[in-house]
């Protein structure tokens, strides 16, 4: 079969062969580029050549979204079925398009060689409704898009630190200028360059708000023969979009990020984990990395771009390591922390994007300067992703402290003649909030007092004609695609959760589906392994204790 | 001689050695955590957290087979929120799939008034039973993906790597390359995966055949191509 040419194959699994194991998700990658899918003797190819058991190799193939191991098109086109783009008709794009090209949804178009797919959250939230078209053997004419299109979003806000390069097209080495924070923190000792992060108060903006110095402090002081640096790229929470545009936008920032961080722990080896959704992302990131190589920043760091394959479970640190590992994304039990038992076993730091972009900022101004942006618990710039029903959905940079109300006036609020119904706050695994909560500052301290998640920045914005109930049922659907199914509460409850929310926005609410949604997700929030499980049933349950009545609380 | 340290597990003082786990810890104090995928001979992963804890300052509940007794801990083996969620768990196997060969957990879902219809049309996992070797079979409507069958498969003990995962949340399920028939794979039938299954759905070929209603005398001339003994008159 001329389609299972191996003779392809082969020198593309070159490169990967001394990567051994950890090399399987590039190889699958490559592979995949080839052939559009990934066939049985595809696959023990490439277990062959990495030393790799076939079994192991079929079941990363199955953990990760986007790997196919059965007949896929080359080119795939993947509509965004998450809660932004649900309120701008997403289910209708995907219907349109099934039947434009005479496909159900996970078929392949045999002449155009074109499977089209529902996706998770594309990350796209502010130019909705969004799809991603991917191309392999077709012009993307083909697929009645104009143009290979970059995404470039509105930024805005009352602050142009983070985002000073971003709103357009990507920044050059030559525009960015050179890596003057960088050159300052080469001079200090790396304990200095430690305690500055610490003294600056900066915590992680991927979700956990984690203190960064006493991360770098314990990758410091952890003894390891090699050390690594990760920059977590991997975002996938459903309304966030802020990392895209750093990287896409100004990606030198996110690298001087990473070597400041990789001076200061002494690792020589950093990788950028960034999610498949972001393909059009990496060569933006490629170019840059070889920019600052030939401008001598990368002397002592070797920066890999590391593509992910569809798993939101991937942005947890732990599994993001697996990932890189060659494995399925499954997240470690903790302890041992990244800071000593990271990627490889070895001491890691993993930070987010937006995360590093401030340590060239903290380093070039000094952490005193730093610390008079925001307030004093809730230091520096920060970054929102406001999308759903404003009227100028996009990224805008704040100083910790301005209200929501402040935050969505930036972005001209809910079109004249609605009212605000409720804001999803960090994302699916967030909470909501009403317009009670208008005048909360939008800092770690205020929003943890009002009972809401800063989480990933996310503001998604639900006007009074909406049906919360529909959004709920995006979130269930959401967590039982992306549960990595290692513990019982959030392998199990995400399909349980799932079932009840979809009875709840069909209107057939059973008896006692209430406290049985309640005891989901509390067993989940206590008793889950990771983050995810930990946060799955989150804005269920403040939905739950907000509009009770939608869940049919009458009849429990 | 190892270090001791104390601490209270629910409420009892106790001075345990360090390096214990809670779970060893509750055992050799006759409290009783109810596990599932927790197995003496493999490596312990915190999958099922029936033997979850609460352990005072920490915001989440505990694995107790993993997290290790330190000085002045305080735990508490059956409060509310740890019997909400062994309950819930519990409920949610019994709605997902098969445990009629799992007397164990059977007996745990009567002692925390488990019910088996708490969730009414779930979505069950279901298959069909794969008995394509003379050795075992696999009934994997019975699995609860404990993953000890995998662990021992591969570095825990035999390092053959025969089955891995197929699919991802609840979509799980233990399976071979492409689903091939287990002849075909790197399995050197060595039955330790067998061993190790809490709940029938790995199962010597034998006792499924004896089960079937299948008499000794007709199961010791299959697939063999003898002729079926004659019973001397």
């Amino acid at each position: 079969m001329s389609e299972f040419d191996l003779s392809l194959l082969k020198p593309a699994l070159e490169k990967y062969i001394s990567m051994g194991r950890p090399g399987l998700l590039p190889a699958l990658h490559a592979a995949q580029n080839i052939y559009g899918w990934l066939s049985e003797p595809v696959a023990a190819e490439v277990a062959k050549a990495l030393r790799v058991p076939l079994a192991d190799v079929h079941g990363v193939i199955e953990f990760y979204a986007m790997y196919y191991n059965k007949p896929t098109g080359k080119n795939v086109i993947r509509v965004c079925a998450d809660p932004a783009c649900g309120l701008r008709d997403a289910d209708g794009l995907l219907k349109k398009l099934c039947r434009e090209f005479d496909v159900n949804p996970h078929q392949t178009h045999p002449e155009l060689d074109l499977t089209i797919e529902p996706s998770p959250c594309l990350g796209l939230c502010d130019q909705v409704p969004a799809m991603l078209v991917m191309k392999g053997n077709h012009a993307i004419e083909d697929f009645g898009v104009d143009e290979a299109f970059r995404p470039i979003s509105p930024v805005g806000g009352t602050l142009r630190m983070l985002t000073k390069n971003c709103g357009g097209e990507t920044t050059s080495l030559k525009k960015y200028g050179e890596y003057s924070a960088l050159k300052k923190a080469k001079a200090m000792s790396r304990e200095e360059v430690v305690n500055e992060i610490k003294a600056s108060g900066l915590v992680g903006r991927g979700g956990a708000a984690f203190p960064t110095g006493v991360k770098w402090e314990g990758a410091l002081k952890a003894e390891g023969d090699a050390k690594y640096v990760i920059c977590n790229a991997d975002e996938s929470e459903p309304g966030t979009f802020k990392d895209r545009i750093l990287m896409l936008d100004d990606p030198h920032m996110t690298i001087e990020g990473m070597c400041i961080a990789a001076y200061a722990i002494g690792a020589t080896k950093g990788y950028i984990y960034i999610r498949g959704e972001y393909p059009y992302i990496v060569p933006a990131l490629e170019n840059a990395i070889n920019e600052a190589k030939e401008a001598g920043y990368l002397e002592d760091l070797d920066i890999e771009v590391r593509v992910g394959a569809g798993a939101y479970i991937c942005g947890e640190e732990t599994a993001l390591f697996e990932s890189i590992e060659g494995k399925r994304g499954f997240p470690r039990v903790k302890p041992p922390f990244p800071t000593t038992y990271g990627v490889f076993g070895k001491p890691t730091v993993i930070n987010n994007v937006e995360t590093l972009c401030n340590v060239p900022l903290i380093i070039s101004m000094g952490s005193a300067e730093y610390r008079k942006i925001g307030t004093e618990k809730s230091p520096g710039p920060k970054l929102f992703c406001v999308s759903g029903d404003v009227v100028k959905p996009g990224l805008y940079e704040v100083a910790f402290g301005a209200t929501l109300r402040d935050v969505l006036d930036m972005a001209g609020s809910v079109a004249s003649g609605k009212n605000l119904k409720s804001v999803l706050f960090g994302g699916a695994a967030g909470a909501f909030a009403t317009s009670e909560h208008l005048d909360v500052k939008m800092t770690f301290e205020d929003l943890r007092a009002a009972g809401l998640p800063l989480g990933s920045g996310v503001v998604m914005v639900f006007d009074d004609t909406r049906d919360m109930r529909d959004v709920l049922k995006r979130l269930g659907h959401f967590f039982a695609h992306e549960s990595c199914g290692k513990c019982y509460p959030c392998q199990m409850g995400t399909q349980r959760q799932r079932e009840i929310l979809d009875r709840v926005a069909d209107g057939n609410v059973q008896d006692g589906d209430f406290v049985r949604l309640q005891d989901v997700g509390w067993t989940m929030t206590d008793a889950s392994l990771c983050g995810l499980g930990q946060t799955a049933a989150s804005a269920v349950l403040s939905a739950m204790n907000l509009w009770p009545e939608l869940f049919g609380a009458d009849n429990n | 001689m190892a270090e001791k340290l104390a601490m209270t597990m629910d409420g009892r003082q106790i001075e345990v050695e360090a390096g214990k786990t809670l779970l060893d810890i509750a055992r050799e104090n006759d409290i009783d955590i109810p596990t599932i995928c927790f197995h003496e001979a493999t490596t312990a992963n915190g999958l099922c957290r029936m033997c979850v804890v609460e352990v005072e300052g920490q915001r989440v509940l505990q694995p107790s087979c993993i997290v290790k007794a330190g000085a002045n801990m305080k735990v508490q083996t059956r409060s509310e929120k740890v019997i909400r969620a062994r309950k819930t768990i519990l409920e949610m196997l019994a709605s997902t799939m098969d445990l009629s060969d799992a007397p164990d957990i059977l007996s745990m879902m009567d002692e925390y008034g488990a019910s088996h219809e708490r969730f009414p049309d779930a979505e069950r996992r279901e298959s069909q039973v794969k008995d394509d070797n003379p050795m075992y079979i696999r009934d994997y409507s019975k699995c609860l993906l404990c993953w000890r069958c995998v662990q021992v498969c591969a570095d825990d003990a035999q390092y053959t790597y025969a089955i891995n995962f197929e699919g991802r949340g609840y979509e799980t399920q233990i399976g071979t390359f492409f689903d091939k028939a287990i002849p075909e794979t790197t399995c050197v039938m060595c039955g330790q995966c067998v061993g190790v299954c809490p709940t029938g759905a790995l199962k010597p070929k034998r006792e499924y055949l004896l089960e079937l209603g299948k008499s000794p005398a007709e199961i010791s001339v299959m697939n063999t191509g003898k002729k079926q003994r004659k019973v001397k008159g």
